[in-house]
C-alpha cells in the first residue's frame, strides 16, 4: 500500500514562494486504480513527480508498504517498487528500443517478450526494436515506448503521468486495455494522472486536484456523477441551467 | 628480435579480435615491422620497396570479402610511420578492419601515423572499419595521427566506420575525400577522450561529381579536462548533397571546439551541417534512474550508447 501523508513542495517564483503542492494526503491500497484529476497546473504532475523522488518533497511522509521513501533518491524508489512513466519521456541517440526495453526489464529480453510489450502498447515491433529511441521518432511513438518500459517488469505501483497525452486513438484503446488487465489481476497498484474520461471511469477511486490541493476524493461511484452529471440523469445539459452564474444547482450535486 | 608480448596480445583483441583467426587476407603489424601477412584468392598484399608498408589489390570479385590490417605498438620511445595504399577494382565489394593500438608501460612517447590511400574503383563498395585503441601504466604519450585519403571513382560506395575507444593521449586526424558522379560517402566518427588528451579530426570532402551523396556522423564525449576539436569540411562542386552531423557530451572540465564548414560551389549543391554540444541531458538520466540505475550507471549507459 502507497501512503502520502500531508505531502508539501513550493517553490521560488518571482521571489515569492508558491506551494505547488499543499498538505496533500490519500492512499493506494494493493491492486488499486486511483485517478488524479483536475485542471491544468494545479499540482498532479507534480505529485506524480514527488513520489518518484523527481522533485523532493519539503515536508510529509510516502509510505510504500511502510517503508519511509522520502529520503531514497529516484533509483532507490524505482527498487523500492515504484514504477513510472513520464509525461515527456526524453529521446536517446544512439540507444535503440530494444536495449531501452532490456534497460527497463533489468534482464535481458527475448525479441518475443519485447514484441509483446510493444504490440501492448499498440507498435508493431518489427518496425521498432532495432530502431534509435531518438528524436525521428514522434512525441506519441516515444510516449508508447515510454508506457512499454514501465510494463517491462512488475511493480508495487505504476505511475503513470497522462498516460494519453500525444497518442492516437487506436493506441489509447490498446493501452486502456492494458490498464484494464493489471486492473483486473490486481498484482500492481496504479496511479494515474488523466484528463481522459475512459481512464478516470476505470478508477476505483477518483482525487481532484487544484491548487496543489486535494479538492475532492471518493469512491468512482461518489466521484462519477460528479465529473459527468449526465451519468446521474442530471438533465441540465444546458450550461445556462439552473443558476444566473451559468453554474448548475441540480439535486445531484452536478458542480458544473 | 621482435616478439610480441601478452600485453601486444591484449591490444590486438581490443582492436580487431577476428584477426586472431587469420582467415582469408591479413596483415598484421607489430612495433614498426609487418609480423605475418597472408593473401587470399581476390585479395593480394604486396610490401613496399621504397617504403614501409603494403599495397593491398581488391579484385571485382571480393564478394564482402575482409581483409584486417591491424596494428600494434609496444615500445616506448617508438614512432611509426607506415603508409598503406588500397586499390579496389570496379565492382568489387570488400570490407577492411583496420585498427591500432599503442601499449605504452615507459616514460617516451610511442606513436604510430598510419598513412592511408584507397583507390576506389567505379561502383565499388569499400566498408572500411578502424579502431584506436591506447592503455599501458607507463608515463609516456600513447599518440596516433591517422592520414586517410580516399578517392572515388563514378557510382563508388564509401563507408567509414572510426573509433577511438579511450586510452590515446593525443591524436591528430586527417581526412580527404575526392567524389566523382554518383559516389556515395558515409562516415561515422566516435571518438572518447579523458584525462589530459587531446584530438584534432580535420575532414575535407571535395564532391566534383553531380549527383555524389556524403553523410557525415560525428559523436564524441568529453571527459576530464580533454580537449577535442571537430573540422569536418563539405565543399559541393557539383550538383550534390551532403549532411555533416557533429554532436558531442562535455563533462567534467573538458573542451569541444566544433567547426563544421561548408561550401557550395554550384547551384544544385545541397550541404547542411548541424552540431550541438552540450552536458548530459538530465531527463535521460532521471529516465535511467527511474528504472532502476544508479547515477553512475546510468550515465555509463547514456555515454556507450551515444558512441555506440
Amino acid at each position: 500500500m502507497l501512503e502520502v501523508k500531508h505531502l508539501s513542495y513550493q517553490v521560488m517564483e518571482n521571489g515569492s514562494m508558491r506551494r505547488l503542492v499543499d498538505d496533500v494526503s490519500f492512499c493506494v491500497n494493493d491492486g488499486e486504480m486511483l485517478v488524479i484529476t483536475g485542471p491544468n497546473g494545479g499540482g498532479k504532475s507534480t505529485i506524480a513527480k514527488l513520489l518518484m523522488g523527481i522533485e523532493k518533497a519539503d515536508s510529509g511522509e510516502i509510505l510504500l508498504d511502510g517503508q519511509e521513501l522520502l529520503a531514497m533518491n529516484v533509483d532507490e524508489r524505482a527498487k523500492a517498487g515504484i514504477g513510472y512513466a513520464f509525461q515527456q519521456p526524453p529521446a536517446f541517440k544512439g540507444m535503440t528500443v530494444e536495449r531501452l526495453l532490456n534497460l527497463a526489464a533489468g534482464e535481458p529480453l527475448s525479441e518475443a517478450a519485447c514484441c509483446e510489450l510493444l504490440s501492448s502498447v499498440g507498435m508493431c515491433a518489427r518496425e521498432y526494436l532495432k530502431r534509435e529511441a531518438d528524436a525521428t521518432l514522434s512525441g506519441g511513438e516515444r510516449k508508447r515506448i515510454e508506457i512499454a518500459t514501465v510494463l517491462a517488469r512488475s511493480h508495487k505501483i505504476c505511475v503513470f503521468d497522462e498516460p494519453e497525452a500525444g497518442i492516437d486513438l487506436w493506441s489509447f484503446s490498446m493501452l486502456v486495455d492494458q490498464f484494464e488487465r493489471i486492473h483486473e489481476k490486481k498484482q500492481e497498484s496504479l496511479l494515474l494522472i488523466s484528463h481522459q474520461e475512459r481512464i478516470i471511469r476505470m478508477a476505483d477511486r477518483i482525487l481532484v486536484v487544484n491548487d496543489g490541493r486535494i479538492q475532492e476524493s471518493g469512491s468512482r461511484e461518489e466521484m462519477l456523477p460528479k465529473l459527468f452529471p449526465e451519468d446521474s440523469g442530471c438533465a441540465c445539459r444546458n450550461e445556462n441551467a439552473g443558476r444566473e452564474d451559468g453554474n448548475c444547482e441540480c439535486e445531484n450535486g452536478c458542480s458544473r | 628480435m621482435n616478439v610480441k608480448t601478452d600485453a601486444a596480445d591484449r591490444v590486438l583483441k581490443v582492436i580487431d579480435k577476428p584477426v586472431a583467426e587469420q582467415k582469408g587476407a591479413y596483415n598484421v603489424r607489430y612495433n614498426g615491422q609487418s609480423l605475418c601477412y597472408g593473401d587470399s584468392e581476390h585479395i593480394k598484399i604486396r610490401r613496399k620497396e621504397d617504403k614501409q608498408g603494403i599495397d593491398v589489390y581488391i579484385d571485382k570479385d571480393a564478394g564482402g570479402e575482409q581483409i584486417h590490417i591491424p596494428v600494434v605498438v609496444s615500445v616506448p620511445g617508438m614512432t611509426d610511420i607506415v603508409y598503406n595504399d588500397f586499390y579496389v577494382e570496379p565492382g568489387a565489394e570488400v570490407v577492411i578492419v583496420a585498427g591500432c593500438g599503442i601499449h605504452n608501460s615507459g616514460c617516451d612517447s610511442a606513436r604510430h601515423d598510419g598513412i592511408h590511400a584507397f583507390h576506389i574503383g567505379q561502383g565499388a563498395n569499400v566498408r572500411y572499419e578502424e579502431k584506436h585503441y591506447g592503455e599501458g601504466e607507463g608515463s609516456g604519450e600513447r599518440i596516433l595521427n591517422p592520414v586517410t585519403k580516399i578517392y572515388m571513382e563514378e557510382d563508388a560506395v564509401f563507408t567509414l566506420d572510426t573509433a577511438q575507444i579511450r586510452g590515446v593521449d593525443s591524436t591528430v586526424r586527417e581526412t580527404e575525400v575526392v567524389m566523382a558522379a554518383g559516389a556515395r560517402l558515409q562516415v561515422t566518427e566516435r571518438l572518447m577522450t579523458h584525462d589530459s588528451q587531446k584530438a584534432v579530426s580535420n575532414m575535407e570532402i571535395q564532391m566534383n561529381g553531380d549527383g555524389s551523396s556524403a553523410q557525415i556522423i560525428s559523436r564524441s564525449v568529453a571527459k576530464g579536462s580533454s580537449i577535442q576539436t571537430f573540422h569536418p569540411k563539405a565543399v559541393g562542386n557539383a550538383g550534390c548533397h551532403a549532411h555533416i552531423q557533429c554532436d558531442s557530451i562535455i563533462m567534467d572540465q573538458a573542451e569541444v571546439c566544433s567547426i563544421p564548414e561548408i561550401n557550395a560551389r554550384h547551384i544544385d549543391a545541397q550541404i547542411i551541417h548541424e552540431a550541438a554540444i552540450g552536458r548530459i541531458n538530465d531527463e535521460q538520466l532521471l529516465k535511467l534512474r527511474s528504472l532502476g540505475l544508479t547515477e553512475e550507471e546510468a550515465e555509463a549507459v547514456i555515454i556507450e550508447n551515444f558512441l555506440r
